[in-house]
């Protein structure tokens, strides 16, 4: 299978990251990343992508599963990168990508060592005092552990068009890549819809 | 077995300026234990397969599983009715192997640790242990197929409907997923272009332009099929 993106893939382990709840652990993983984005200059941001790393590296996630995890970020980071030099010199620039590698490090980690079926559990839990106002647990977690695994399928789905644009020369073409992509992307929206409500989790 | 009801159902839908019939006054009861449905592309048979669990609701006629109303009871009805997909891929929702599986399990089994035996066990009797922690992406068809079949029979349902299930596979996957549905104790529905499978079932439906237009013995089901198809 072509792109196997590795958002949402847990890496069994023993480590003391595996064995942090889900719950805390999420809620660390959200003030972190609000913690990041707050810190101001270049070198603040790039000591936290050094202690995210060496906490990636001390979970266990192997090095491969992580690049692959950054790998769709990296042309973003780029042009980030460059118009943030030029515009506002190099400082901000290496602010900005180490920020943001920080943050998909992190989210990495956080994935790698937590099984979805716990993160599940523990959003579930944590909306249980909404409910009074209406919101449904299951099915908040449901759709967050949804949006994780289509990531993978999205990006399969891009790549399979492409090609399909490509081998009928039609590569520069913004219509023969975008309106097929469109299409399936949503034809497997109402898939898994189908799916669902055949698992018995559509009620 | 449980007894399959579908009395007297139609399904009109919208398409451009007119209405057109996708099933025409089909009427069928199947009490048997392994039930297959054949016919051309478009002919409406996956459609009768998916008014069983209530995927599709009839426009008009209804569908009963053992007197309950599909269009009344879904939600009761789908705990009883497994249903295997064409594309697998589709079905597959958590992104690893043992999550999936762990997916229908959540409601019968709250416990998290018995939840996990049993899926430890399930994977086992799919030969899917070795892949538990494996991304569902990264499977074969075959083994996505395999994975989805073992998702749906975790809930152990009295009835599974499958639509043409090994369309997508080689040989080998193929019969692999057709011998493994064949064996099922349960109730089976099985949509299959595979003639083969068909005919190994008790009963065959043979069905044409939204209508059943046999409904019998199999051998004869599939020689009936076939002629219809060389007209």
């Amino acid at each position: 299978m072509r792109n196997p993106l590795t958002l949402g893939i847990h890496v069994p382990g023993d480590t003391i990251w595996h064995r942090i709840p889900a719950g805390p652990k999420l809620v660390g993983l959200v003030l972190v990343g609000i913690g990041v984005i707050a810190l101001r200059g270049p070198w603040p941001p790039v000591a936290t992508l050094v202690l995210a790393v060496g906490i990636n590296r001390w979970a266990g996630v192997p090095t491969a599963t992580t690049l692959r995890g950054l790998r769709p970020f990296l042309v973003v980071v780029a042009i980030l990168a460059a118009f943030q030099t030029w515009q506002r010199g190099w400082p901000v620039a290496v602010e900005v990508v180490a920020t943001t590698i920080t943050l998909v490090v992190a989210a990495t980690t956080y994935t790698a060592t937590t099984p979805m079926d716990d993160l599940v559990g523990a959003i579930v839990r944590g909306l249980r005092p909404f409910r009074r106002i209406g919101v449904r647990p299951q099915k908040v977690a449901l759709a967050f552990s949804l949006m994780i695994t289509a990531v993978p399928t999205v990006s399969t789905v891009f790549h399979e068009t492409r090609d399909a644009a490509r081998a009928r020369g039609l590569e520069r073409s913004v219509r023969a890549n975008l309106v097929p992509f469109a299409i399936r992307v949503v034809a497997h929206a109402y898939a898994t819809g189908d799916a669902l409500a055949a698992r018995g989790l559509d009620d | 077995m449980a007894t399959i009801e579908i009395d007297d159902v139609s399904l009109v839908v919208p398409r451009g300026d007119e209405d057109v019939a996708i099933l025409n006054r089909v009427s069928v009861t199947l009490t048997e234990r392994r039930v297959s449905l054949v016919g051309a592309n478009g002919s409406g048979k996956s459609t009768v397969a998916r008014l069983v669990n209530g995927l599709v609701a009839p426009t008009s006629g209804t569908v009963r599983l053992d007197g309950l109303d599909v269009a009344e009871h879904g939600p009761a009805v789908r705990r009883r009715v497994g249903f295997v997909f064409t594309q697998p891929a589709a079905q597959l929702v958590m992104p690893t192997v043992a999550e999936d599986v762990a997916l229908s399990l959540r409601r019968s089994i709250p416990d998290k640790r018995e939840r996990a035996r049993r899926v430890s066990e399930v994977l086992a009797s799919f030969g899917l242990a070795d892949l538990a922690d494996a991304p569902v992406h990264a499977l074969s068809g075959g083994q996505q197929q395999m994975l989805a079949l073992a998702g749906v029979l975790a809930t152990e349902p009295e009835v599974v409907v499958a639509d043409e299930p090994t369309t997508l596979l080689d040989l080998r996957n193929a019969a692999a997923i057709g011998e493994r549905l064949l064996a099922l104790e349960q109730q089976l529905v099985l949509v299959t272009h595979d003639l083969d499978l068909a005919q190994r079932c008790d009963r065959t439906l043979v069905v044409d332009g939204g209508r059943i237009v046999f409904d019998g013995e199999p051998a004869e089901a599939v020689a009936r099929y076939r002629a219809l198809a060389a007209a």
